[in-house]
């Protein structure tokens, strides 16, 4: 088992590296100069010309990918063109604030998509079914930012019960596990989780149905099992399928959050992507991409190894 | 009835009917079953698909699917009465009085689940024994069916095993509670030749140790003549013949009883000419009138439409549903 989890994490190394290409590239393709969000339109070329040499950006395309990468190993994202910043600094604080924002959503959303699956799944055809296949399709079809201002609308302007900005009372940055802060999160995470409480709905629901159609539930009625132990074996056999759609959903929350970090003005990843696509600040958005890319990696890493764990039937050669 | 089970029967089935009521259809399975099983006796029920076997045989412990399943008459197994229990009642009769074993033990086994697991939890479940007594039960099951290195094969998942060795692990987990009847539903269909006969071995041996009822139902003559008491022959959900297994294999009374005698090989039939029967059931959703075979029956007649033929005995312990047969011959 431990030389087949260093196997697949090697693995996982070319595929970082092609990431990470793809990360410099992205920034380069794209139209707009980067230079002119620095400096003002008016400068003289001699100023601009020099400001391009600082940034290394009048070297060829390979040579700045390599000197890239070379620091990136180390830990050093470069300097924001915008604050002058280390982007690490800003970047930590920001995948922090991601992380809590996208776990609580994921938590949410897996409960409510577990829980509304199985019983959609044990019940098909029934009226519980039908109202938890309407739910996850509501889930997965609400835009986030619409469905986020009318949670605003109706939490923080009529009611008025929860913030509708910011990580923290007077947009303060610290992160603290207490009410005052707590309450920021509800209504972006809840936002947030209708999107994998769908998905995880309907495939759980898929997964669960499949299980109970299999001769196996028949056997271990015969024996005399009850419900509980019935479950016991459905839970067993569904976690596999169920943990790759989460791992999956939960590397789509980390880098979708974007229109719902800008909605609630949360200072995640996704609000960092935001002002840097605007600012042209190329530093900062290959850090952040090349930091959210990398998570997607190591979480499809980490869900097949709990998958090969959990299914005695996939092979470790 | 001519066959005496003795006074206390284990099995007990008077007018068993079952429905499968769908949307578009109502298939009427099984239709009006009638036998007893004394304690350790053996029944193999033979039949052509779709016959009903398996659905009677489910019907005596109550497993098939409980949404769409009518069952109308009386079934006591081991003096439980299995129509009018309640649910709960049945999850505890399952497994302890009344047993199965399954066609497809690649599928009747939960892929991920150990054998041993498999095994122990149905102990527990009827027993409340503790964790490592129900393991120590389980390793001694493996050795009661004869599973080489039983003790490894515990940590074992299904699809670690041979098909044989698989089969044998489904057998030690339905006898895992010492049941009074044990069901087989083609126990060796899906098994290779060789394999099949250990398997079938094993049942026998097991039944004379253990003391158990069992019925089996196979499309193996051989297989019938090998550890059957009686036989019972079904067409279109009822039994049409039922009798001791040496008589009956020897002198089919029914039409249809001799056609299948005849379409199937078997020892000591070289040089006679295999025959089929023609034509196909009756289709199960739609009202039969009269005898359901004479569509397909050589020796059919007017006589034969307008009702079900009763049950006659023409020898001791012989039962057949034919006006052609002579009562008491
Ligand atoms: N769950 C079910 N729902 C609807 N119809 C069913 C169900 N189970 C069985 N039947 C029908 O009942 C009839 C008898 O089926 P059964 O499985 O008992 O046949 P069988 O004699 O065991 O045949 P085989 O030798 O192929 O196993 C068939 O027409 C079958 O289609
Ligand atoms: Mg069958």
């Amino acid at each position: 088992m431990l030389s087949y989890i260093l196997r697949r994490v090697l693995y996982a190394v070319p595929i970082a590296l092609a990431v990470s290409l793809l990360c410099f590239l992205l920034v380069h393709i794209a139209p707009g100069d980067p230079v002119n969000a620095i400096v003002p339109a008016d400068a003289p070329q001699a100023v601009v010309d020099q400001i391009r040499a600082e940034y290394g950006l009048d070297k060829p395309l390979p040579v700045q990918f390599g000197l890239w990468l070379l620091k990136v190993v180390q830990g050093d994202l470069g300097r924001s063109l915008a604050t002058g910043r280390a982007v690490t600094d800003d970047l930590f604080v920001a995948v922090q604030n991601t992380l809590r924002l996208s776990l609580i959503a994921a938590a949410i959303g897996f409960a409510a998509g577990t829980l509304l699956g199985a019983i959609a799944g044990a019940f098909r055809g029934s009226w519980i079914d039908r109202v938890a296949v309407g739910l996850a399709a509501a889930g997965v079809s609400v835009p986030h930012y619409w469905l986020g201002m009318v949670l605003v609308i109706i939490f923080s302007v009529t009611v008025n019960v929860l913030p509708a900005m910011g990580a923290g009372p007077g947009g303060s940055g610290d992160w603290a596990w207490n009410w005052e802060h707590m309450r920021h999160l509800v209504l972006p995470a809840v936002t947030l989780s209708v999107i994998p409480m769908g998905i995880v709905t309907r495939t759980v629901r898929g997964i669960v149905a499949e299980i109970l159609n299999q001769d196996f539930v028949n056997t271990l009625r015969g024996k005399g099992l009850r419900r509980g132990g019935i479950l016991l074996h459905v839970a067993k056999n569904a976690a596999p399928g169920t943990l790759a759609i989460m791992g999956l959903q939960l590397g789509y929350l980390m880098g979708g959050s974007i229109l719902v970090e800008t909605v609630f003005s949360w200072p995640g990843t996704g609000f960092l992507l935001n002002s840097a696509i605007f600012q042209r600040d190329i530093p900062v958005l290959q850090g952040t991409i090349l930091v959210l890319a990398l998570f997607f990696v190591s979480l499809n890493l980490l869900v097949d190894l709990m998958q090969t764990a959990l299914d005695p039937r996939i092979k470790r050669a | 009835m001519p066959h005496d089970p003795g006074a206390n029967p284990l099995v007990e089935v008077r007018g068993l009917n079952v429905r499968f009521v769908s949307r578009d259809a109502t298939v009427k399975a099984v239709n009006g079953v009638d036998f007893t099983l004394a304690q350790n006796e053996s029944l193999c029920i033979l039949g052509e698909s779709g016959s009903g076997k398996s659905v009677t045989l489910r019907a005596l412990m109550r497993l098939n699917p409980p949404k769409k399943t009518v069952m109308e008459g009386a079934v006591r197994v081991g003096g439980h009465d299995i129509v009018a229990a309640p649910e709960k009642a049945m999850a505890d009769i399952r497994g302890r009085v009344v047993s199965m074993v399954f066609q497809e033990p690649m599928t009747a086994l939960d892929p991920v689940f150990t054998i041993g697991k498999q095994i122990a939890e149905t102990i527990i479940r009827h027993e409340g024994v503790s964790r490592a007594e129900a393991d120590r039960r389980a390793l001694g099951l493996l050795e009661l069916v004869q599973i080489p290195s039983a003790k490894r094969r515990l940590a074992a998942y299904p699809h670690e095993l041979s098909g044989g060795l698989r089969q044998r692990a489904m057998i030690a987990i339905a006898l895992s509670c010492r049941p009074k009847l044990l069901l087989a539903d083609e126990p060796t269909t899906a098994l290779d030749a060789t394999v099949q006969i250990q398997i079938l071995l094993l049942l026998r041996r097991l039944q004379q140790e253990l003391g158990m009822g069992v019925i089996f139902v196979t499309h193996d003559l051989g297989v019938a003549g090998e550890i059957a008491d009686r036989v019972a022959v079904m067409y279109a959900g009822r039994f049409i013949e039922e009798g001791p297994v040496a008589a009956l294999m020897r002198g089919p009374l029914h039409p249809y009883a001799r056609g299948l005698m005849g379409a199937t090989v078997h020892a000591g039939m070289r040089g006679t000419r295999l025959t089929t029967i023609p034509g196909a059931p009756p289709d199960l959703s739609r009202p039969v009138q009269g005898c359901a075979f004479a569509p397909r029956c050589p020796q059919a007649g007017e006589d034969c439409l307008p009702a079900m033929p009763e049950l006659r005995s023409p020898a001791p312990g012989r039962n057949v549903r034919c006006i052609r047969v002579d009562e008491a011959a």
